[in-house]
C-alpha cells in the first residue's frame, strides 16, 4: 500500500507559502493558455455557427471575400434558376443578391474608428438566414435609409445604437433595430435595404455576392460543381459553412502565438514546481529515510512525491480556471471577413477548463518526476542523516 | 539452542571510503543473539556499534562475512523484499524519534500497518492499543509538536511495536531525553522484553541505560570484544 495521501495534503498545507507561490505560478500559465483557447474557441464558435451547409455563397472567381467580389444583376438572374436551388413558400427560388461594403465607425476600444461591414440585403436574404431575431426595435423598411445593427455592434459602437444616425453613401441612416444572431458573425454586421444601400453606394447594377439555398446536401454539392464549371457565369461557389471555416484561418496565428507563449511559461512553471519539490525532498530527507525503515519501498516514495507534485499543479490548474472564468462572455474583436471587425465572445467551456487542468497536471508531472526519483534513490542511512 | 538464535553474524566486515580514506567500520564480527535477549551494544564513538545495528536492520550492506537475522540471509533479498521483511520483523527506535511531523500520534503509529492487509478500522484499533500500551491513549490526535520529547519517543516505540515484530532495534533511544524521560523509556523497552518477549538490541553509550539490558557487548575500533570483556580505558 502507498504512503497515505494525507501525508502529501498536510505537507502542502504546512508549507503553505511555497505551495501558494508555486500554485500561483502554474495558475498564471494555465490562465494564459485558457484565455487564448477561450478566445480561439469563441472565434471558431462564431464563425462555425454563421454558416449553413445547405447555403451556397457565390463570389466572383478569384475573390476570397464578399467585399472584393462583383456580381451583376444579370448574372444573378442566370444563377437563381439553376437546378437544385430550393424554393420558398412563395414559389420563388431561395436566392439573395447582396452588396457588402465597409464603413468606419468609432468604437469604445478605438475612438478613431474601425471597419464595420454594411450589408445591403433583400427580404429574401433575411428569410434565408435562420435563427435571427430583432432583439430591440424593428426591421428596416425597404426604400428607406434605415439600418439594423448586430448586437455586438450596438454594444461596442456608441454611434450605432437605436435612434442614432450613421452617415455613409449619400445621406444619414437611422438605426432602428438590433439584430441577435446567437453566436453568428451577423452580430458584427449592419444591415440595410438592398436597393437603398446599393443606390447610395452607386452600385445598382454591380453588387457583391449571391447566396442560394440548395434543397439538400447532395444538391448543394452538385450546385457548387455546376456553378464552378459554368464558364458563362465565371463564378466561384462554396458552401457558406466552408466560407466561414476558411475565415477561421485568422484564428491560427492567435492560437499559435498563445500556445507558444503558454509553452514558454509552462517550462518556467514546471521548473518552479521542480524547484519546490527538490526543496521538499531535501527538507524531508529524514522522513524519507524513516519511511524506508518502516518498510515503504522506493516505489512508494517515488509515487508519493510524484503525487504531491501533481497535486500541487492540480491546485494551480484549478486556480488558473478560476482566474480565467471572469473572461467568459467578454466580447472582443478581430479582423474578420471583408476586412472589417468581427466581434465574438471569449468562450470558456468545461472542455477548455479540463484541458487547462490536464495541462497543469502535465506540468506537475514533469516538475515532479525528477525530484521524486531523487527521493526514491536516496540510501536509507544518507536520508536519515538528512543528506 | 541454535533454533533460538535471532541474530547471527560470522566474520562480518564493513569497510568504506570516506574523503579518500579507507575506513574499517566493522572487522570480523561474530555475534549470536538469542530469542528474548536484551543486548546493549556499547563503545566509544566510531567503534562500529551503530553500523552493526544498521546491518542487522538491513539498512546497510556488509562488505564481507555473513549475517542472518531471524533465519534470513539478508544478502539474498532484493530491495523490495528487504522493505517487506523489515516491516514485518523489525521495530526500529531512533535517537531523534523520527516521527512524521504532519501526522498525528495515531497516524504515525498506523503508518507501518498501511503495508499490511489489515482493514482501516483494524489498523486504528491496533495503533490505539499500541499507544495505550505506552501510556499515550489520551494523546491519539496530538501532533508530534504538541508532545514532549519523552512522549514523542513513546509514540515512536508504539510505532515500532505495532506490527508485533520479533526484534526491536534501538539506536541511542534516550540520547535526546532528560533523565526522567529516559528512565521511563528504558523501563518501557525493558517491559517489552520481559513481558512481551521481544528481543531487543540497543545501542547506547550511557552505562545507566545499558544496565537495563540482560547482556552488554562492547565494540572497539570496529571489533566486537569477547563476551564479558570491557574496553581497557
Amino acid at each position: 500500500m502507498a504512503i497515505p495521501v494525507t501525508y502529501n495534503f498536510r505537507n502542502l498545507i504546512v508549507r503553505k507559502t511555497t505551495t501558494i507561490m508555486t500554485a500561483l505560478g502554474i495558475a498564471l500559465t494555465v490562465a494564459v493558455l485558457l484565455a487564448i483557447l477561450a478566445l480561439v474557441n469563441g472565434l471558431r464558435t462564431t464563425l462555425s455557427s454563421s454558416g449553413d451547409p445547405l447555403q451556397v455563397l457565390v463570389l466572383r472567381k478569384g475573390s476570397e471575400s464578399e467585399l472584393v467580389s462583383n456580381f451583376t444583376r444579370g448574372q444573378f438572374q442566370d444563377l437563381k434558376f439553376k437546378p437544385g436551388i430550393a424554393r420558398g413558400r412563395d414559389g420563388d427560388p431561395m436566392a439573395s443578391l447582396e452588396v457588402v461594403t465597409v464603413i468606419n465607425l468609432a468604437s469604445v476600444d478605438a475612438p478613431d474608428g474601425m471597419n464595420v461591414s454594411v450589408r445591403g440585403i433583400a427580404p429574401a436574404g433575411i428569410a434565408m438566414r435562420q435563427g435571427l431575431r430583432i432583439s430591440e426595435g424593428r426591421w428596416f423598411q425597404t426604400g428607406r435609409r434605415e439600418l439594423v445593427v448586430g448586437k455586438s455592434i450596438a454594444h461596442r459602437f456608441p454611434d450605432a445604437r437605436i435612434g442614432k444616425k450613421i452617415a455613409f453613401g449619400r445621406g444619414e441612416w437611422e438605426v432602428v433595430g438590433v439584430l441577435d444572431a446567437g453566436h453568428g458573425a451577423q452580430n458584427s454586421e449592419i444591415w440595410g435595404d438592398l436597393n437603398q444601400v446599393s443606390s447610395d453606394l452607386q452600385r445598382i447594377e454591380v453588387l457583391s455576392a449571391a447566396l442560394v439555398r440548395a434543397v439538400d446536401s447532395v444538391a448543394a454539392k452538385a450546385l457548387i460543381n455546376d456553378i464552378n464549371n459554368d464558364q458563362r457565369l465565371n463564378m466561384n461557389a462554396l458552401s457558406e459553412r466552408e466560407y466561414y471555416d476558411l475565415q477561421t484561418r485568422s484564428a491560427a496565428p492567435i492560437e499559435f502565438t498563445g500556445v507558444f507563449i503558454a509553452i514558454i511559461m509552462a517550462v518556467g512553471s514546471s521548473f518552479a514546481a521542480m524547484n519546490t519539490m527538490y526543496a521538499a525532498v531535501a527538507r524531508r530527507a529524514q522522513e524519507i529515510g524513516t519511511l524506508r525503515v518502516l518498510g515503504f519501498s522506493r516505489g512508494s516514495i517515488l509515487s508519493s512525491f510524484f503525487f504531491e507534485s501533481v497535486l500541487l499543479a492540480l491546485l494551480g490548474g484549478l486556480l488558473g480556471c478560476l482566474l480565467v472564468l471572469p473572461l467568459n462572455g467578454i466580447t472582443t474583436g478581430v479582423g474578420g471577413p471583408n476586412f472589417s471587425e468581427l466581434d465574438f465572445n471569449f468562450h470558456v467551456t468545461p472542455r477548455i477548463m479540463a484541458m487547462g487542468v490536464a495541462f497543469a497536471v502535465i506540468l506537475g508531472a514533469f516538475g515532479g518526476v525528477f525530484p521524486a526519483h531523487n527521493a526514491s534513490r536516496k540510501e536509507i542511512l544518507a536520508a536519515l542523516r538528512g543528506v | 539452542m541454535t533454533d533460538n538464535i535471532v541474530i547471527s553474524t560470522r566474520g562480518l566486515n564493513k569497510e568504506f571510503i570516506r574523503d579518500e580514506f579507507h575506513v574499517v567500520a566493522l572487522q570480523d564480527v561474530g555475534l549470536d543473539i538469542h530469542k528474548g535477549e536484551f543486548i546493549a551494544l556499547m563503545g566509544p564513538s566510531g567503534s562500529g556499534k551503530s553500523t552493526l545495528l544498521h546491518l542487522i536492520a538491513a539498512m546497510d550492506t556488509a562488505t564481507g562475512g555473513e549475517i542472518r537475522v531471524l533465519g534470513q540471509d539478508l544478502r539474498a533479498l532484493s530491495d523490495r523484499q528487504i522493505a517487506h521483511w523489515r516491516n514485518e520483523n523489525i521495530g526500529f527506535i531512533f535517537q531523534s524519534f523520527n516521527l512524521i511531523p504532519v501526522l498525528t500520534a495515531l497516524e504515525n503509529v498506523e503508518l507501518p500497518l498501511k503495508l499490511t492487509n489489515l482493514k482501516k478500522q483494524e489498523r486504528i484499533d491496533h495503533a490505539t492499543t499500541a499507544l495505550q500500551l505506552v501510556g499515550l491513549g489520551d494523546r491519539l490526535g496530538h501532533y508530534p509538536r504538541q508532545l514532549s520529547g519523552g512522549q514523542e519517543q513513546r509514540v515512536a516505540i508504539a510505532r515500532a511495536i505495532v506490527t508485533d515484530p520479533s526484534l526491536i532495534l534501538a539506536d541511542e533511544p534516550t540520547g535526546n531525553l532528560d533523565a526522567s524521560s529516559a528512565e521511563e523509556i528504558l523501563t518501557l523497552v525493558s517491559r517489552l522484553n520481559k513481558e512481551h518477549g521481544k528481543t531487543v538490541v540497543m545501542v547506547t553509550h550511557d552505562p545507566h541505560a545499558a544496565r537495563f539490558a540482560s547482556k552488554i557487548r562492547y565494540l572497539e575500533k570496529g571489533a566486537l570484544l569477547s563476551e564479558g570483556a570491557v574496553p581497557a580505558n
